[in-house]
């Protein structure tokens, strides 16, 4: 049956199947057709108002950076009202955790932001470290290792932002190039932490495996490269008269526009306020590194690009400095109570627990094997209270409300992710502007889905 | 046979008796029974018997340390302006993990809010948001909502506290504040059903429109199913065993 059969005989079609899905008979059942309709057709248009053209942007569109759904109003190419639709990609982590153990959280987290993990994870960790007490004493390693892992993801991460908003914007070669690139430093998160992606390689307390001098030595050799393919990429776009057609003075949002809408990262530093979490506010030993904050004054999507690119030099920078600073010790918490009992090694059949350990607890150490035991299954308790710590991500603060009663487990935590926020900044910097310049915006935001649904 | 008492009651008590101060400037949440998540089975340890009070932080005396009293001092001078007294205004100032928390009561928080934003001294520019808290067990205070505030001009973070009923969740909005609290306030409302009245549009933003209950709630389950696993069942995660 089609959809003029439906119109036609609207007593069948209202009884028997949904109002906005047309539907026909099989031998197997009713099918369901969603195909689209017409507006006109659930409701006539109001008194004296033009036609009226929604558009809806997604949430399946290559061009909407992942499962975001834009609801567009249309005046000829020109967007009068622009709207989004998010929670395609909401998955309850937050509720999940409050079912894990402390340690077990990480996992969770790290699924978030699925582009920045390791800022997922230190975020969180951080903030379990402080409801613990426990902030001065994660060994120094630890922090050094932390941070030169969240610098290499902020490096792979703004390669993805510029990856796919050269993608969206039909700049190809910037997409081909910049997986490219982005997949030497997944490689160095493999061998680091033993997965590309979703590591849970920052744990409360520390860090889950050491690095060895080989790795420290491969990182090193992977840099000089980064570089030179890094200057081949931007070379591709800054300048370029094409990608500066697309993008200067598209996406405008000033600094009053920031402060009332609560963005931050790359678009607030478009606006010309150096305002970096890791200067003003440093954790895990970030007053010690050497870097300058990124900022231009155009407040548009070329700027927050140009931004991007700076940052990733400056952040190879510090990358360098953390692995000259990287001294010999303990990656891990002293505190028996907290510290993971367990070292991972690598066996004939893959990665496990190490030798030496499963010696102690099976055959040496009966109360070692009950303090592991004790420690994996029940894990942990917390004091009760509740913190809130942030960090600079690649999109801004990442900040995590996380509330303990006493328990093994999480009460609440609760991530206010910067995609999040900065999508609310949609409406105020594409209204008004062309349909093709709403594209250019939203990959300037540069929101990850996961980040914005949790 | 005694007379039942409440969690709050009875965890109330326990606590007094534990740290030996009144029970009215504890900030009791809740009460935890038993141990080792032995319910309904046998007890033959005995810890199916225990009792222990969930302790929140409670309020702090001055001086607070730092900035924080001078925060606190610029907030008294300033509130009056906005036709609020301090005392009307704030339940009561908790210092914990380095982190200064102001409980206001609901009717105040858009004059406080304003007052963080606008004072010179204050110059809280950015709200980050609103996480919600549910404490089934803290009757008259079950949902908390939690504003964490930060002032880049002072490079200070605070944070603000309210606190609704159950019965009755409504809690005013501060979108007029802070314009950035739009989609935050909307997902509470989705995850916890709190009502922040003067809200644009308040709707679902992560869930479905027409979803029935609030997940972030404590009363709303995780779902899940057993899972077989050579030949064991394994239980959906909320209902295996729990240490806390």
């Amino acid at each position: 049956m089609s959809t003029e059969n439906i119109a036609a005989d609207e007593d069948v079609v209202f009884e028997s199947a949904d109002p906005y899905a047309p539907s026909y008979d099989t031998t197997t059942g009713t099918v369901f057709t969603v195909s689209g309709g017409d507006w006109d057709s659930i409701a006539p248009p109001a008194e004296g108002e033009k036609e009226r053209i929604v558009v809806n942007m997604g949430p399946q569109h290559p061009s909407t950076h992942g499962v975001l759904r834009l609801i567009l109003e249309l005046d000829g190419e020109t967007v009068t009202e622009a709207r989004c639709g998010i929670g395609y990609l909401h998955t309850g982590i937050e509720k999940n955790m409050e079912y894990r153990t402390w340690t077990q959280g990480v996992t969770f987290v790290t699924r978030m932001d699925y582009l920045s993990p390791f800022f997922n994870e230190t975020a969180y960790c951080l903030g379990v470290e402080k409801l613990l007490g426990v902030t001065d004493q994660v060994p120094e390693r630890a922090s050094t290792i932390r941070v030169m892992m969240m610098e290499l993801n902020r490096i792979s991460s703004h390669l993805v932002a510029l990856a796919t908003g050269g993608m969206e914007l039909g700049a190809l070669t910037a997409m081909i190039f910049g997986f490219r690139e982005r997949e030497l430093i997944l490689d160095i998160f493999e061998m680091v932490s033993g997965l590309r992606m979703n590591s849970a390689y920052v744990r409360p307390g520390g860090v889950a495996q050491d690095i060895t001098d080989d790795q420290v030595a491969r990182i090193r050799e992977t840099l000089p490269l980064l570089r030179k393919r890094l200057k081949d990429t931007s070379d591709l776009l800054v300048d370029n008269a094409i990608w500066m057609g697309r993008t200067v003075g598209v996406g405008y949002l000033d600094l009053a526009g920031c402060m009332a809408l609560g963005v931050t990262g790359p678009i607030l530093r478009s606006t010309g306020l150096p305002h970096d979490l890791r200067k003003s506010q440093p954790y895990c030993g970030y007053e010690n590194y050497e870097f300058t904050v990124q900022t231009q004054t155009t407040c548009d999507a070329y700027g927050r690009f140009l931004i991007r690119v700076g940052e990733i030099q400056q952040s190879l920078g510090i990358v360098e400095q953390a692995l000259d600073r990287l001294r010999p010790g303990p990656v891990m918490i002293e505190d028996k109570k907290i510290a993971w009992p367990a070292r991972l090694s690598i066996g004939s059949d893959g990665q496990g627990n190490s030798p030496e350990h499963i010696k102690e607890i099976m055959s040496e150490s009966m109360e070692a094997l009950i303090h592991h035991f004790k420690l994996v299954t029940e894990g942990f308790s917390v004091p009760a209270g509740q913190v809130y710590s942030a960090i600079e991500s690649p999109r801004g603060e990442l900040g995590v409300h996380i509330v303990s009663t006493g328990g093994t487990r999480p009460y609440r935590v609760h991530y206010r992710d910067p995609s999040f926020t900065n999508l609310q900044a949609v409406a105020a910097m594409s209204e008004g502007s062309m349909i093709s310049d709403v594209i250019a915006a939203v990959a300037s935001i540069d929101p990850v889905m996961g980040g914005v649904d949790r | 046979m005694t007379e039942p008492v409440s969690p709050r009651e009875a965890g109330l008590e326990v606590a007094a008796h534990i740290t030996g101060t009144p029970p009215t400037t504890l900030e009791v949440v809740g009460v935890r029974h038993g141990a080792f998540g032995a319910l309904g089975s046998g007890d033959t340890s005995g810890f199916g018997g225990l009792v222990s009070p969930i302790v929140m932080p409670g309020p702090t005396a001055r001086p607070y340390g730092g900035w924080f009293d001078d925060a606190a001092d610029e907030i008294a001078l300033a509130l009056p302006d906005r036709g609020v007294s301090m005392d009307a205004a704030v339940e009561r100032v908790t210092v914990h993990c380095d982190e200064l928390t102001f409980q206001v009561r609901r009717e105040h928080l858009v004059a406080f809010m304003s007052t963080l934003r606008d004072e010179p001294a204050l110059r809280f520019e950015m709200c980050m948001g609103v996480s919600g808290i549910h404490f089934p067990d803290d009757h008259g205070r079950e949902l908390h909502a939690v504003y964490p505030l930060l002032s880049i001009t002072h490079n200070r973070r605070l944070r603000v506290e309210v606190t609704c009923p159950d019965t009755d969740r409504h809690i005013p909005s501060i979108v007029s504040v802070y314009p950035t609290n739009d989609w935050h306030e909307r997902e509470t409302y989705d995850f916890f059903g709190i009502i922040f009245d003067g809200h644009p549009s308040l709707t679902r933003i992560q869930m479905p429109d027409d979803w029935p209950g609030h997940p972030q709630r404590k009363d709303y389950p995780l779902g899940g199913i057993p899972v077989e696993y050579k030949g064991a069942e394994v239980p959906p995660p909320d209902e295996r065993r729990a240490y806390t």
